[in-house]
């Protein structure tokens, strides 16, 4: 009797190491995956992304028989909020979230609690193809990805101008602010903690910064305070020039592009290369927006998609993190018709018909190419992006 | 329904329903208030998480925030809702105003803050069309006039969706009132037809909407939707900013949310019972003003006052919803175009499949809720028309009572405590908790025409030797088959509308047409929000239309029933 209950909770304890999907073993993922539904917790505030999502989620049904729910959240760290609570209350199978598109703070508090599936991320078949040389895919704001999470799309800082009111670009965020101080009420940011919004803080502070090499390691108390000192000053100057003097910002990026096209503001910031060329395609803003980048480089990072480590449908979520790699997906994703974003994948390393393909696509009429876009600067680790993102608030965030 | 027992436990069964939630999510607050949280790893009591609160340097702005805008969109929907009433009580343009403002109850509280938006902001509708001829603007003014910081208009999009709920409520009370007497006779003693309404027949309408009108300052100082749309963001209301602290990755700041949603109940109560001191003061003061005896003076204006802001908050919805039209099939449309450059169907055909999605969420959802309020209420009141008792005055504020709550200070509770229980996802939890809100509005929609039904007709039917089952089924419902379509119609909008239950209960898995509109507006696509908002005031509008349609046809040889 004894021995038939220890191997009862034997057989339970053992159950959930079983239940994982192994990515080395390709066909197997891909037989526990047909007939899975993944629900893709993504932000849901761009519609082109999620008409892009609801596209990958067609193809992976189509030829794997897998399922996909975009949840459409609209703040990632929801998603993060919920596994960690599912993982307190002891939840640990069949988790309401399969797939999270995830980077920096959020990924590193993740990693931090054990809270991922993986490492799977480079056993995927496409990822023979990504570019672990020249792009950022393997760190995560300076934090190692360790294969916990799949990356999809490249981004990069870039300036979003109208040229009927704004003709030329503008080489550093000091001319950013003397432009703006000149022309009151035409420039805004994302209000933070939005990341757009914080992403803005960081492009100013390793811009002007001396420097920039500090910002690698994690803020101290020690030298927070004369790091940030320049960025608190600019701000101030910049202020009560920005749109409505400051008083209300945009709520994130695609609430900017509404601006532009009502012809409230003629400049504003955009974490994706592309994104100006889709939003003329689809109406969004007018066929004379263009982008710039900075002299000294622009702030670059991946996308990535993470799996919860109490997902359901992990052989499923897997599926379709290798099908976003894929040469089909990347190729979509960088139509700037589509979505503008720039592919994660190595030129070198596709088959011929596939680079051909790349070659071909028009980049769109706003979009730089990547010699224009020039130098991509590392992010800072996270403890700035925090630690700036709570001081922002109170300085400029409570009315005071 | 033919024994007598369940009948009898259906009153119970009721409260609980309604009730239970909004307890176990208030418990579940105050627990995490005081720092016992084990998900979170803390166990308490501790003051730590109060102390946070009052550590966040925008606390006293959100609260003066929260405070004044609930406090003065109350105040001016019940000024014009009286002003329209007293006014213009009985004349063909009371009808018309009345007919314009009724089916705006049913408008989603989001859609119309949209389309608010749109029209008022600088680069909006109505500079678009005064420019540049009127205004000369060739680009938008930098003016701070959506999210203002004072949240005025907040306080707009408020008044415009409540003076129809007070007015359909005012008018309800009327009936029950004995007021075209009370006004003829002050009429024949010389009074204005306003100065003799208000003096005369308001405390009693007022008696009536009392309930109502906190609903109004409960929900004003707590909502959430309009405020993310309409309200200022540095720092927002409280209920916005007890929602950011929800969502925080880091979980600790729940425990902050919590002390927030405490406060938040706290200042709803204190709200209302400073209203409560105001009534008695202003009751007072003016029964001293009706002594005196003056028969009124400045009533030209006033009248006109309130047919002007009446018709005025009606058009600014309307026009609101038809720019949001105009957007869903608009191609680019720079400023100062009055119109869009390009009209097609682009937009409808991008977002259709996920229009559809969450049309079939919204549907379950908003049907299976009103129709289990539907059961519950018919019981209700079969169990109290058979043992003739009625609802008391201390039940009429029970079934008020989760309207009264703010949402933002129970579903964060009942979020959690449902999750410590694994119960927290799917549509069931998600219909349980709009069951909270579906089910007052079913039972005062239903309430008063089921109590006004002609009992001689159950007498008939018992003479021919029909059992009380038989009268409640083959008589007395079918002949109530209007009223019945219409609170269901009434449940069905009030679900649709409802923004924080489906999110925060729902784990994100529920999308309905609100919850998409809501996170599309955070991107600020006007074309996909114009989808959207389209979408769900015809999910709350279609029911109506129903209600209408089936007794018209059902009964078209029975004239009587037509109502």
């Amino acid at each position: 009797m004894k021995l038939l209950t220890s191997l009862i909770a034997l057989g339970f304890a053992a159950q959930p190491a079983l239940a994982d999907p192994d990515p080395a073993d390709w066909s197997a993922v891909l037989n526990e995956a047909r007939g899975q539904t993944v629900f893709w917790n993504a932000w849901g505030g761009s519609t082109a992304t999620n008409d892009f999502i609801a596209w990958a989620g067609r193809r992976v049904a189509e030829d794997y028989g897998v399922t996909v729910e975009h949840v459409k959240l609209t703040d990632t760290a929801d998603a993060v909020t919920r596994v960690l609570s599912e993982k307190q209350a002891g939840r640990n199978e069949g988790g309401a979230i399969d797939m999270i598109w995830i980077n920096g703070p959020n990924f590193a508090a993740m990693k931090d609690a054990d809270l991922l599936f993986g490492p799977f991320a480079e056993a995927l078949p496409n990822w023979q193809f990504v570019d672990v040389e020249g792009k950022t895919v393997q760190n995560d704001f300076t934090v190692p990805t360790d294969g916990f999470e799949a990356p999809w799309a490249m981004a990069q800082v870039v300036f979003m101008h109208d040229t009927d009111d704004l003709e030329t670009p503008l080489g550093s965020m000091a001319a950013i602010r003397d432009w703006a101080t000149a022309n009151p009420g035409r420039f805004t940011y994302p209000q933070p903690p939005d990341f757009l919004g914080v992403t803005f803080l960081k492009q100013v502070l390793i811009d002007i910064t001396e420097d920039a090499e500090i910002l690698q390691r994690p803020a101290t108390d020690a030298n927070y305070d004369a790091v940030t000192d320049p960025l608190w000053a600019y701000l101030d100057t910049l202020t009560p020039a920005l749109w409505r003097s400051g008083r209300t910002y945009p709520a994130n990026g695609p609430a900017q592009l509404q601006l532009i096209a009502d012809n409230e503001i003629d400049l504003a910031i955009s974490f994706s290369p592309g994104e100006a060329s889709t939003a003329i395609e689809s109406g969004q803003l007018p066929p004379s927006v263009r982008t710039f980048v900075l002299d000294k480089g622009t702030l670059g990072n991946a996308s990535f998609v993470a799996i919860p480590y109490n997902s359901s449908s992990k052989a499923g979520a897997m599926v379709l993190a290798d099908f976003l790699m894929s040469p089909e997906a990347q190729l979509r994703a960088q139509d700037p018709a589509i979505l503008g974003y720039g592919t994660v994948l190595s030129m070198a390393s596709l088959p011929e018909a596939d680079r051909a393909a790349f070659d071909a696509l028009e980049l769109g009429i706003a979009t730089l190419s990547p010699a224009e876009l020039g130098q991509v600067l590392a992010e800072p680790d996270p403890s700035w992006m925090t630690r700036i993102a709570e001081d922002w608030t109170r300085r400029y965030g409570t009315g005071q | 329904m033919t024994k007598g027992l369940p009948l009898r436990a259906l009153p119970a069964l009721t409260l609980l329903a309604m009730l239970g939630p909004v307890a176990a999510g208030l418990w579940g607050t105050v627990l995490p208030a005081f720092g016992h949280f084990p998900v979170a790893g803390q166990s308490g009591p501790s003051l730590d998480p109060i102390r946070h609160l009052l550590d966040w340097p925008g606390l006293g702005k959100a609260i003066w925030l929260s405070v004044f805008t609930g406090v003065t969109a109350t105040v001016v929907s019940l000024g014009l809702v009286v002003l329209i009433t007293a006014g213009w009580w009985g004349t063909r343009t009371f009808r018309a105003l009345e007919r314009i403002l009724s089916p705006l109850l049913s408008v989603p509280h989001a859609a119309a803050a949209f389309g608010l938006a749109f029209l008022i902001a600088p680069s909006g509708w109505f500079a678009r069309i005064a420019s540049p001829v009127l205004t000369g603007w060739d680009r938008p003014p930098d003016w701070l006039i959506v999210n203002d910081p004072w949240g005025l208009s907040l306080v707009a999009g408020l008044v415009a969706k409540e003076v129809p709920f007070l007015l359909l409520m005012t008018l309800a009370a009327l009936g029950q009132s004995d007021g075209t007497r009370g006004l003829r006779v002050a009429q024949a003693l010389g009074y204005g037809r306003l100065t003799g309404w208000v003096k005369c027949v308001f405390p009693r309408v007022y008696a009536q909407i009392r309930l109502p009108v906190f609903v109004v300052l409960a929900f004003g100082m707590s909502v959430v939707d309009v405020a993310v749309i309409l309200g200022p963001s540095t720092p927002p209301p409280l209920s916005v900013q007890i929602l950011r602290w929800m969502n925080d990755p880091d979980l600790s700041q729940r425990l902050t949310a919590a002390a927030g949603a405490l406060l938040q109940l706290a200042l709803v109560l204190g709200t209302l019972g400073v209203w409560i001191l105001a009534e008695r003061a202003i009751g007072a003061a003016g029964r001293r003003w009706t002594a005196r005896g003056g028969r009124g003076r400045f009533e030209t204006g006033l009248r006109w006052i309130g047919f002007v802001t009446g018709g005025a908050s009606a058009i600014a919805v309307l026009a609101g919803l038809s720019g949001l039209v105009v957007w869903s099939f608009a191609g680019f449309w720079a400023f100062p175009d009055a119109l869009p450059g390009g009209f097609g169907l682009r937009n409808w055909n991008r977002h259709w499949p996920g229009i559809t999605d969450a049309f079939t969420d919204t549907a379950v959802v908003a049907l299976v809720s009103a129709g289990l309020a539907l059961a519950l209420v018919i019981g209700c009141l079969e169990a109290e028309t058979r043992s003739g008792r009625t609802l008391t005055r201390r039940g009429l504020w029970l079934l008020y009572l989760p309207l009264l709550v703010p949402q933002t200070a129970f579903l964060p509770g009942l979020q959690t405590l449902l999750l410590s229980l694994g119960a927290d996802r799917g549509l069931g939890p998600v219909i349980a908790a709009h069951l909270v809100f579906v089910l007052p509005y079913v039972f005062l929609s239903l309430g008063d025409p089921w109590r006004a039904w002609d009992q001689r007709n159950a007498r008939v039917a018992a003479s021919l030797g029909a059992t009380p089952a038989a009268v409640l089924w083959r008589v007395r419902l079918p002949m109530l088959l209007r009223p019945i379509l219409t609170a269901v119609a009434v449940g069905v909008a009030v679900s649709v509308g409802q923004y924080l239950p489906t999110l925060l209960i729902g784990g994100g898995r529920v999308a309905t047409l609100t919850t998409e509109a809501v996170a599309l507006a955070s991107g600020g696509d006007r074309r996909a929000i114009g989808v959207y908002a389209v979408a769900q005031t015809a999910a709350a509008l279609l029911p109506f239309a129903a209600a209408l349609a089936i007794p018209a046809l059902m009964w078209r040889n029975r004239r009587g029933l037509h109502g």
